[in-house]
């Protein structure tokens, strides 16, 4: 579980003070930083990294918001602005390796930063889970969840944005053994409903929320636990959940709190 | 002789009335701005072998997407027959394509085939539109205009094929004693019923050829031109990830100034305005999709907006984008204007703000259409040019311009989650 003491995650600058580079930059995002939920996300991967022995850091206090958000909802100056003024954080610090959480931050620097000049190999941190466990590095030897069952939630800019379907689902597999899939799941995954900078916003006038609509397919498929890869997915499907009073039968986990459980950090 | 010239005149009034509706789309066209440049060719080959030609999307919906795969497959066997037709009705001759051998054979025996089976299937889909309540063939961009358009297409391409197995059927009638070409259901049915056929080979051939001029001509101004834009519009698509939106240059040249006074403004750079407000503003591809796109619904089927009774219908964004030029078209090609616009007149802020842009149409397309691109496309018209958008997204925009970050922290508590 979760223990609320100081982590030791590395800061690039200080790094950079003693004349270090690591390997990796961990780019914790607005939502690893600020949100309360999904700060025990960015802490989760934080020591996992620290398990591994990664040599990692964070940009801390230099990191600013991608402008994904921005550009999503048309505007396209504040988006830039906001890549340009990364861009060059990331390029003082010569960054050669991003790893991201969040897959709204992964999307726009690995496909829409080359063209402003950030040019960086953007890893997204399930890909980089599932590496680390089919190559031996990380060792999953207790299942905390035993008898639990779960599903998978695909968020959209992982799975039908970058094609990034099975490593979240072999690093949720290598905890659980199996993932119950939902009807609508891979490429035809439903969203959750904040994506677009609706995550911002009130939603237009409809018959539904979206996120229960998604909450109602994972309460059909009557699992003990659903896993997401997001942290827009995390808050919707949250809020969806509580809705629906089913807070005490269903909880929803980030796939790397999975991995943190399991290794008792 | 006389057939000849009947024949040939005909095509030529074809070939004039398609031209001219060709010139009138590519004098549309012009009025549209330009799209990402068409790179890596043998990589689109391939995504045009996957897509169009093996009809990997359309399977997504495996029962129908299997009947539209024949359909498709059959129409690309019978169109080389339609080649030959046109073939023997300028040169007076029959069957002129014999002399390929047996490439022939498999064709026409193919077509043959095909023909039944399009027949079959053309009356599952006409019974289906009339009887089973499918969500998709409903909604305001719909309308019975909407509607016929897809029944008459169906007929026409029901008696294309009837056409077809009756000239073949009369062909073989009329050639007891050994014929060209393969007929597996032609021969067959001559011979299970018995009686000559004959008569059926001339007003068969002439109603084939005649329809198939006149579809061809209908097709322009129909939802199902994808007959002939489909394969183009897959070959053309953007091979990009489906959530790369791409950055606007002229914003990059102003960013640019913006942070270094004496950087060369780059004047290469053309802007009427940011985003999109009307016709004149979309791409070329955008205008494409438009026409390509013969309003299956799939994409409004899987609208996360759409399912949960929000006014947002990716189809009707594309189908709106067709009517607007349709309207203004002619009248900015002599350059007059109107007072309305496909933002507003046509598209209400309130669809383009539901979209999530979760791209799950983009991915159903199967024809590779980019609805969320659009989407957004005119969202940025909305924030950068009239300053308007819903009040959650100016506070988002305000706090990331404050404080870096879309919600109201200050960056110096960036770090407040690791203790």
């Amino acid at each position: 579980m979760t223990k609320d003491t100081k982590i030791n995650v590395p800061i690039m600058a200080d790094l950079a003070a003693k004349g270090e580079n690591p390997e990796y930059l961990y780019w914790v995002g607005c939502a690893g930083a600020f949100d309360d939920r999904y700060q025990k996300v960015a802490r989760a991967f934080s020591k996992i990294l620290n398990h591994l022995g990664v040599s990692y850091a964070v940009l801390g206090k230099e990191e600013s918001c991608t402008g994904d958000a921005a550009k999503r909802a048309g505007n396209e100056m504040l988006f830039q602005m906001q890549a340009m003024q990364n861009i060059e954080t990331l390029n003082a610090y010569e960054v050669k390796k991003i790893i991201c959480t969040c897959p709204h931050c992964y999307n726009t620097l690995k496909n829409e930063y080359p063209d402003l000049g950030g040019n960086y190999e953007v890893i997204n941190y399930t890909v980089f889970l599932n590496e680390m466990i089919q190559s031996g590095k990380l060792k999953l030897e207790n299942n905390p969840f035993k008898g639990e069952t779960i599903t998978y939630h695909d968020p959209c800019y992982l799975g039908r944005g970058n094609k990034i379907y099975e490593a979240p689902r072999n690093v949720v597999k290598a905890v659980f053994g199996e993932v119950k899939e939902m009807k609508r799941s891979r490429s035809f995954g439903l969203c959750c409903g904040a994506g677009g900078a609706q995550m911002f916003k009130e939603a237009e006038k409809g018959e539904k929320e979206v996120n229960i609509e998604r909450t109602e397919e994972i309460i059909e498929r009557k699992v003990d636990k659903v896993a997401s890869a997001c942290p827009f997915c995390m808050t919707m499907l949250t809020d969806g959940i509580k809705l629906k009073n089913k807070e005490n039968e269903l909880q929803n986990l980030d796939v790397a709190e999975i991995i943190e459980r399991a290794l008792e950090l | 002789m006389i057939k000849q010239f009947v024949f040939s005149l005909s095509l030529l009034i074809t070939l004039a009335v398609f031209a001219w509706s060709v010139r009138r789309l590519w004098s549309f066209f012009r009025l549209t701005k330009p799209a990402y440049p068409i790179k890596n060719i043998a990589a689109r080959i391939s995504h045009t072998m996957n897509v169009a030609f093996g009809q990997s999307k359309i399977f997504r919906k495996p029962v129908i997407g299997f009947m539209h795969a024949i359909v498709f497959w059959g129409f690309l066997v019978i169109t080389l027959g339609s080649i030959e037709i046109v073939v023997d009705g300028l040169t007076g001759s029959e069957r002129s394509f014999v002399i390929i051998g047996w490439f022939y054979d498999f064709v026409i025996a193919s077509g043959d085939v095909f023909a039944l089976l399009i027949i079959a299937f053309i009356k599952i889909f006409l019974l289906r539109r009339m009887f089973m309540k499918i969500k998709r063939f409903s909604g305001v961009e719909m309308t019975p205009k909407a509607n016929w358009d897809a029944q008459i297409s169906l007929y026409f391409i029901g008696f294309l094929m009837v056409s077809l197995l009756a000239y073949n059927m009369g062909y073989v009638s009329n050639h007891p004693n050994g014929y060209d070409g393969v007929y597996p259901i032609s021969a067959t049915l001559v011979h299970l019923i018995g009686i000559n056929f004959g008569w059926l080979q001339e007003p068969g051939w002439w109603i084939h050829i005649l329809l198939i001029f006149c579809f061809a001509n209908y097709l322009p101004y129909s939802k199902h031109f994808h007959v002939f834009l489909s394969i183009p519009n897959v070959f053309l698509a953007n091979l990009a990830p489906l959530t790369k939106y791409p950055n606007l240059a002229s914003i990059t040249r102003e960013v640019n100034l913006m942070l270094d006074p004496n950087a060369a403004y780059d004047d290469t750079i053309e802007v009427a305005r940011f985003g999109v407000k009307d016709v004149q503003d979309v791409s070329w591809k955008n205008y494409m999709d438009s026409l390509s796109c013969t309003q299956c619904g799939r994409c409004t089927d899987v609208c996360p907006a759409n399912i949960t009774g929000k006014l947002l219908s990716p189809r009707k964004i594309f189908v709106d984008l067709r009517h607007r030029m349709n309207e203004i078209g002619p009248l900015a090609v002599n350059g007059k204007g109107d007072e309305k616009s496909l933002l507003r007149d046509y598209i209400s802020e309130e669809e383009l703000w539901a979209c999530t842009t979760c791209n799950a149409c983009a991915q159903e397309c199967p024809i590779d259409i980019s609805h969320p691109n659009l989407i957004m496309d005119m969202r940025r018209y909305l924030v950068m040019e009239e300053a308007v958008a819903p009040a959650g997204l100016n506070a988002m925009f305000a706090n990331i311009e404050n404080n870096g970050a879309p919600w109201q922290f200050s960056p110096e508590d960036r770090l407040k989650w690791t203790e």
